[in-house]
């Protein structure tokens, strides 16, 4: 298939059962919607535009609730309204996806133009203490590998997952291949077995992942975004808040591992490591190759898991490489990251872009040549 | 323990520790009666009513009833709604609001669930002002009022929480008063199996905010003003306007016929699949 980005986060949410997807028209994510519209509907889904990004994020916790896997689509402005209602699916632990196809900001910014420039914000953006997982994609295969991953990790840690993608990858056509005889797993939330009356909604478990009933299916049980007790009700006990907000956290940074992905290219001698995600890493890539040419020894970090930080990834290749160059379009969101990992073992360099253009191969092999 | 008490019990959840956190005297707990008694008449089974709420005092109610409960975010309640029909249709979805949660931060949300005809049922509880977070004036707060943050006087205009229902397309709308408690139950009940959105506005008092700071008594006394201004929709018919400019027109003021939004989506789905199969 020669898909775009978009179309193939489309693909890669109805492999992974997404039935439900609610959202409002925005560039440049707005594919997403218009192919969902006519696809859910052939497949017995719900595809509806609400009024605003609020609605939108607040319909897909209320359809995953009801037990319905539920995704939205968005970028930068839309992204800052969902940020309330995103908090409270992560409180709540309810599984959800959210796309965002990154444009330039701050503001309306630039609706048309590609930037990296929402880390920190699918990191932080909501209040409080809280866990994140966030993926991206540098490849159009990317874009449908990871939304069944977001789907996955959604359901298995009873959490919201943030896909961002960049508008170069979300509008970039490539080909794949998609049998439907691939071992793609998909994994669905898993539902008590106990009696309704044994039921405790909010329970520890040694995954910290409590299992969760869905609506109408027998288990009466009370989802609020105050912070609650093991049986969901509010709670304001020092000796149960500590506790919970202690599991929250818990169940995912136990599961750490399954969770970070990354990939290395040639970094097993490079004295120079790129690391970058998303379409920086394509040129990364590129650029390389072409250094490699000249005889410079470049490998390449990708990251495909942003947050939780790959930080076991970064400590490999300061292992073996004593520069770090990290080249996004944004100020330096990652290579903050990079930094504090680093902690003096290796000089860290950055390639900062932010006027609405990609970061150009030719730009990260200049850089490399003036670090080496 | 009278029949009324027993019927209430068999509804609450019994695990929850109670007191509750309403002030005494409040209009919530009869408008909570008002509910039990409707679902119980319908005779829905507990296990297929979701309710759902958003946030303020009214935003505590469906904690503590044995349904599928829902406590949302500040005016988003309609949206949760929203996913939760339309993901699983044979879900009877009731939303508990107060008058900031509807037709303040979420009247755009109000609006558009009642232009779209969603299946639910949005029983709005108007006190007049924000109570839990101590009494500021709210988009229901009439002029000339006092609230915290009005403290001279309210210069703005008050929604009609009702007539915007009306307006912006829902099939079913009544207004009723905690004093008028049979008639809350009828209203709640007729609205509740009303297919297509339905809209019960609540007319409560909030003696220790509202009442408190414009020197209206007590939560009696307030209740007493309810009945005295309330005028059903027939005698307000022969009304003139200015007559009717300090009273509350209580009853069903609309109940009409249109397409439910999830009946829709069920051609859409089958045209979907023509289209596939071509």
């Amino acid at each position: 298939m020669l898909l775009q980005g978009n179309e193939a986060v489309v693909e890669g949410a109805l492999r992974a059962g997404c039935r439900f997807f609610a959202g409002y028209p925005i560039t440049p994510a707005t594919e997403i919607s218009e192919i969902l519209s006519i696809k859910l509907p052939q497949v017995d889904g719900t595809f509806i535009q609400m009024e605003d990004e609020i609605a939108s994020i607040g319909a897909v916790v209320g359809a995953s609730l009801a037990g319905v896997k539920s995704m939205t689509a968005t970028s930068g402005p839309g992204f800052s309204l969902m940020q309330e209602n995103l908090g409270f699916a992560i409180i709540a632990e309810v599984p959800c996806v959210i796309v965002n196809v990154m444009r330039g900001g701050p503001g309306t910014g630039l609706p048309t133009f590609p930037s990296q420039s929402d880390v920190m914000q699918a990191r932080w953006g909501t209040h409080g203490d809280h866990p994140a997982i966030v993926l991206s994609a540098s490849t159009v295969r990317e874009c449908y590998d990871m939304t069944i991953n977001a789907f996955n990790f959604s359901e298995k840690f009873r959490t919201p997952v943030v896909l961002l993608i960049d508008e170069v990858v979300a509008h970039m056509r490539e080909k794949i291949v998609v049998s439907d005889g691939e071992g793609i797993e998909i994994f669905n939330r898993v539902k008590p077995t106990v009696p309704p009356e044994w039921y405790i909604p909010y329970e520890d478990t040694p995954s910290g992942i409590p299992a969760m009933a869905n609506f109408g299916e027998g288990y009466r049980y009370h989802v609020t975004g105050l912070t609650h007790d093991i049986r969901g009700f509010p709670t304001s006990r020092p000796d149960e808040i500590g506790p919970f907000i202690d599991r929250l956290h818990r169940k995912i940074s136990q599961h750490f591992s399954e969770i970070q992905m990354a990939e290395f290219f040639q970094t097993e001698d490079a004295e120079i490591t790129i690391v970058a995600y998303g379409c920086v890493a394509r040129s990364a890539k590129r650029a390389m190759l072409e250094a490699r040419e000249k005889g410079i020894r470049v490998g390449l970090l990708k990251l495909v898991t942003i947050w939780p930080f790959v930080r076991s990834a970064v400590e490999k290749v300061l292992q073996i490489s004593k520069i770090l160059l990290v080249p996004e379009m944004n100020m330096g969101q990652v290579s903050r990251e990079v930094k504090r990992v680093n902690r003096g073992m290796a000089k860290v360099f950055t390639l900062n872009k932010v006027d609405g253009t990609i970061i150009t191969p030719e730009e990260i092999l200049n850089r490399i040549t003036e670090v080496s | 323990m009278g029949e009324v008490t027993k019927l209430i019990h068999k509804y609450l959840r019994h695990d929850k520790k109670f007191p509750h956190v309403w002030c005494p005297g409040c209009g919530i707990g009869i408008m909570l009666g008002a509910l039990i008694r409707a679902i119980d008449r319908i005779g829905f089974d507990k296990d297929e009513v979701v309710l759902v709420s958003g946030i303020g005092c009214s935003g505590r109610l469906p904690v503590y009833v044995d349904f599928n409960t829902l406590h949302t975010t500040h005016g988003r309640a309609l949206t949760f709604a929203t996913g939760v029909k339309l993901a699983k249709p044979i879900l009877k979805v009731i939303v508990i609001m107060g008058d900031g949660d509807a037709v303040a931060i979420g009247g755009n949300h109000f609006i558009h669930a009642a232009r779209r005809n969603i299946d639910v049922t949005s029983i709005i509880l108007n006190n007049s002002i924000y109570g839990m977070t101590g009494g500021q004036y709210s988009p229901t707060t009439p002029y000339g009022m006092r609230s915290s943050t009005t403290v001279y006087s309210n210069i703005e205009q008050a929604f009609k929480i009702s007539e915007l229902a009306v307006t912006a397309g829902a099939v079913f709308v009544g207004r009723g008063t905690v004093y008028h408690a049979k008639l809350l139950d009828n209203l709640i009940e007729k609205a509740i199996l009303k297919p297509g959105f339905s809209v019960v506005e609540v007319i409560a008092h909030c003696h220790t905010q509202y009442g408190k700071q414009n020197r209206l008594g007590t939560a009696v006394e307030m209740m007493e003003w309810q009945r005295d201004h309330a005028v059903t929709v027939e005698k307000s018919a022969t009304l003139k306007p200015e007559e009717l400019r300090d009273q509350i027109v209580i009853g069903v003021l609309v109940d009409k016929e249109l397409p439910v939004y999830q009946d829709e989506y069920e051609k859409i789905r089958e045209r979907a699949k023509a289209a596939m199969g071509r």
